[in-house]
């Protein structure tokens, strides 16, 4: 019952937030005045004059692309250095020292395309330096970077002969300024109320009432949190993520970290509609997402709340009232008490059907068809709410190849939103949609066959395929959650992950810009009865369609050897041991 | 060209100020002048030692014997915590679930040595079950809480081990123990800490070695 209550209060909020929000993007990409701009707007003019940008000024995608490059790189360097470097900064109370380059490598990647794996165990490893001036950073550019693609990707829908599709410095800036800075304060001293940490002091020393010492980690954890979810990046302050009772302290914190993870994504299909000027284009894309959602939520919560039925046969009760007294029953390994199923198996599907990755459970602990539906999401392209930017971008790419579908079957020239799609065009969709796949299943493959990569389970037999698998598919993804028993801090992993993110990250975007300037390039054709519409039902369930079927070819024969066939083994009592 | 790259480093330096340096410095202003008691991570002292953190569980068993699979055997008079894959390295607490597939023998073998060992330190009887948090491991390592059902299971011994009325026990149970947030966000809790120190405070242990292990 109150797991049902959970999604509706969940999706209600995410419903009446999504026009507020999408409209006030709308506004800001556009150039529009909003309410925020007496106080933001002279820091933004100041923030061109520093920088040197001229804000009038319009750019091909080709430049777009390679100002998105050099930011990135930029960016990058900065967090690698900060890395390697920390020991002798200052704000490193646990004279933590400098961090090897490879992980580095893999750290510094994984912040600068939203993905956010994390090798490490942060508790032992970054500096609050590192962690703020690196990490949360990014936190915030890479998410811009993701609003600012969508963007120049709904101008290639919005415009007609042009050639220009935004100035990228603007549309970052202003992401960060108006949308991304504004959220994480107010969130940032939310979490602080609700018991997050924010100081800079050293560790604690605690002498617990079994006579144990230990230092409790401290930091600027609540200013990091924020943008975190509401960049949909992820990356954890500690090693245990959003289930670390100081990430993530009480239920309530936990409701608001998933709205906030969603809340970018969802808005942005407003924004889309408002953009192109049919608000209804943006809801038809909104019921899409949200039909997978639905879908995913049910079975993993479902699988979840059923539990392990070895766990059973150990001698542990699954039921929700055990001796008359309530308890979340269920599979709980890996879960924490206050969250329950519930809100865990919630979290897992939000967290990996938007490109965010944050965990307030151990997917790697999840049944078998739990942790699929996490895998699946990703797979699938992030494109259910998906990454902030990177959902809506990921979806309309999928659009361009539905309605080239259609068309193929209608037997006309495919059009979507007036714009004649042509080869060009789904020359770059389909280059997109085949590179995910490519990096996840070709990398995968390569670690199967090397004795080096299998050293690195933690679980056992099929698992242990589902482990390595979701490492590729949420690197490529650029998710950042982990089946996390995986020891992927190797030689092996660090670079070959490293590699699987920035593929997936700008293997998608440079094409997606591409589609971008060819699109905003032509003109508008007017609608007319033979127009296929993209709006109702017909168009949704086409749309879901070819997602799904795009997916489940590409993934079915992986996901039988890996969740599929432990799912069996798990229902026939079936154990293994590593070696 | 060149004009692009002098504007990435640029921008990249500018942004960190704002986001890297100024912003996360303001929230801790904020935080400190509003919330410094969350802001310094709801730590809590006793006897002006600091025993740990409200939000940070504790597992109250003894992890010395690390031979079998077991979590550990409960410290003396002291509700148990939720088993914990967190580890301490260099003294420092680093958070950890236990990654265990669910397919995994080395997770089934845990739990069942939990379940005995549970079974055995409270003397249940056959027709009591033993609820699922109690013997699985938490995402974080770090879970304050357990649920009701756990604790009532392990009010008898407590009571016994403490010399004091299993209604006295149950009282303070409830005391410690939090409902769903509006109803329907999170689950039933009850917060191991609290109520052991709360133990501690109005059942001393008796005489010998109250603070167990």
């Amino acid at each position: 019952m109150s797991n049902a209550l959970l999604l509706i209060a969940y999706f209600g909020v995410l419903l009446a937030m999504t026009k507020p929000v999408g409209l006030f993007m709308a506004r800001v990409f556009s150039g529009e005045r909003t309410v925020l701009h007496p106080v933001v707007a002279p820091v933004e003019r100041g923030i061109y004059r520093l920088t040197g940008v001229d804000e009038t000024k319009e750019m091909r995608w080709t430049t777009y692309a390679v100002a998105m490059l050099l930011f990135n790189l930029a960016g990058f360097l900065v967090v690698y250095l900060l890395q390697r470097l920390q020991r002798g900064l200052p704000l490193n109370p646990r004279e933590l020292s400098g961090i090897e380059p490879r992980s580095a490598f893999n750290t510094a990647v994984s912040f600068v395309t939203n993905t956010n794996w994390q090798g490490y165990y942060p508790e032992i490893t970054m500096g609050y330096l590192t962690q703020m001036s690196g990490l949360t950073v990014q936190n915030f550019v890479s998410a811009a970077t993701g609003i600012a693609v969508a963007i120049a990707l709904v101008r290639g829908f919005a415009r007609r002969s042009s050639r220009e599709i935004g100035n990228f410095w603007v549309d970052l800036t202003r992401a960060t300024l108006y949308v991304l800075l504004p959220l994480s304060i107010v969130m940032a001293v939310f979490l602080v109320a609700r018991g997050v940490p924010q100081n800079l002091n050293d560790y604690t020393a605690a002498v617990g009432l079994g006579g144990e010492t230990v230092l409790i980690p401290q930091g600027p954890v609540a200013s990091q949190e924020a943008p975190k979810m509401i960049g949909t990046n992820g990356g954890g302050f500690f090693n245990a993520n959003s289930a670390h009772p100081y990430e993530n302290p009480t239920p309530l914190t936990n409701f608001v970290q998933m709205v906030a993870i969603f809340l970018i994504p969802a808005g942005l299909t407003y924004t889309f509609g408002r953009m192109v000027g049919n608000t209804k284009q943006g809801w038809a894309i909104f019921a899409a997402m949200s039909a997978l959602f639905f879908v995913g939520v049910a079975v993993t919560t479902v699988a979840e709340q059923s539990g392990n039925p070895l766990l059973t046969d150990a001698g542990a009760s699954q039921e929700t009232t055990v001796n008359g007294e309530s308890t979340p029953g269920g599979n709980m390994e890996s879960k924490e008490t206050r969250f329950g199923i519930a809100a865990s198996s919630l979290f897992a599907v939000i967290t990996t059907a938007a490109s965010c990755g944050a965990v307030n459970a151990m997917h790697d602990s999840f049944t078998p068809l739990g942790g699929m539906v996490p895998l699946a999401n990703i797979g699938l392209g992030e494109v259910i709410f998906g990454g902030v930017g990177a959902g809506l971008y990921g979806i309309l790419v999928y659009s361009v190849l539905a309605i080239f579908i259609a068309g193929l079957m209608v037997g006309r020239t495919p059009e979507y939103l007036g714009k004649k799609i042509e080869p060009y065009d789904v020359k770059m969709a389909m280059l997109v949609t085949l590179v995910l796949p490519l990096s996840i299943l070709g990398f995968t493959g390569v670690a199967m066959a090397t004795d080096e990569a299998l050293a690195s389970r933690w679980n056992p037999a099929a698992h242990g395929l589902s482990e390595i698998l979701y490492a590729f598919t949420s690197a490529t993804g650029n998710n950042g959650s982990a089946f996390a028993g995986i020891s992927a801090n190797t030689p092996f992993f660090n670079p070959t992950l490293g590699m699987a993110m920035l593929i997936g990250r700008f293997l998608m975007i440079v094409p997606i810009l591409a589609l971008a300037g060819n699109l905003a390039h032509k003109q508008r054709a007017t609608v007319t009865a033979g127009t296929f519409p993209t709006t109702g039902p017909l168009w949704i369930g086409l749309l879901v369609g070819v997602i799904l079927i795009v997916g489940a070819l590409t993934y079915f024969p992986a996901y039988t050897l890996g969740p599929v066939v432990e799912h069996f083994q798990m229902r026939n009592g079936i154990t293994f041991s590593l070696e | 060209m060149l004009a692009q790259i002098r504007t990435a480093v640029l921008m990249i330096v500018v942004l960190t100020v704002l986001t890297g340096i100024a912003y996360p410095l303001a929230i801790t202003g904020v935080a400190q002048v509003l919330f410094p008691d969350q802001a310094d991570g709801s730590l809590i002292e006793r006897d002006g030692v600091v025993i740990g953190s409200e939000l940070i569980g504790q597992g109250f068993v003894d992890r010395t014997d690390e031979d079998g699979p077991t979590y550990g055997r409960t410290l003396a008079g002291y509700f148990r915590g939720r088993p914990s894959a967190a580890f301490v390295e260099d003294g420092i607490l680093v958070s950890s679930g236990s990654n265990y597939g669910p397919t995994n023998r080395v997770l089934i073998d845990r739990v069942a040595a939990d379940v005995a060992v549970v079974r055995q330190e409270n003397g249940l009887a056959a027709a009591i079950e033993i609820p699922i948090d109690l013997v699985t491991a938490s995402a974080s390592g770090l879970d304050p809480h357990i649920s009701p059902a756990s604790a009532a299971i392990q009010i008898a011994r407590v009571a016994r081990e403490r010399g004091v009325d299993e209604a006295r026990v149950r009282e303070l149970v409830n005391d410690h123990t939090e409902g769903r947030t509006l109803g329907f966000l999170g689950e039933p809790r009850v917060h191991v800490l609290n109520l052991n120190l709360a133990l501690d405070e109005e059942a001393p242990m008796p005489a010998a070695g109250a603070a167990g292990g």
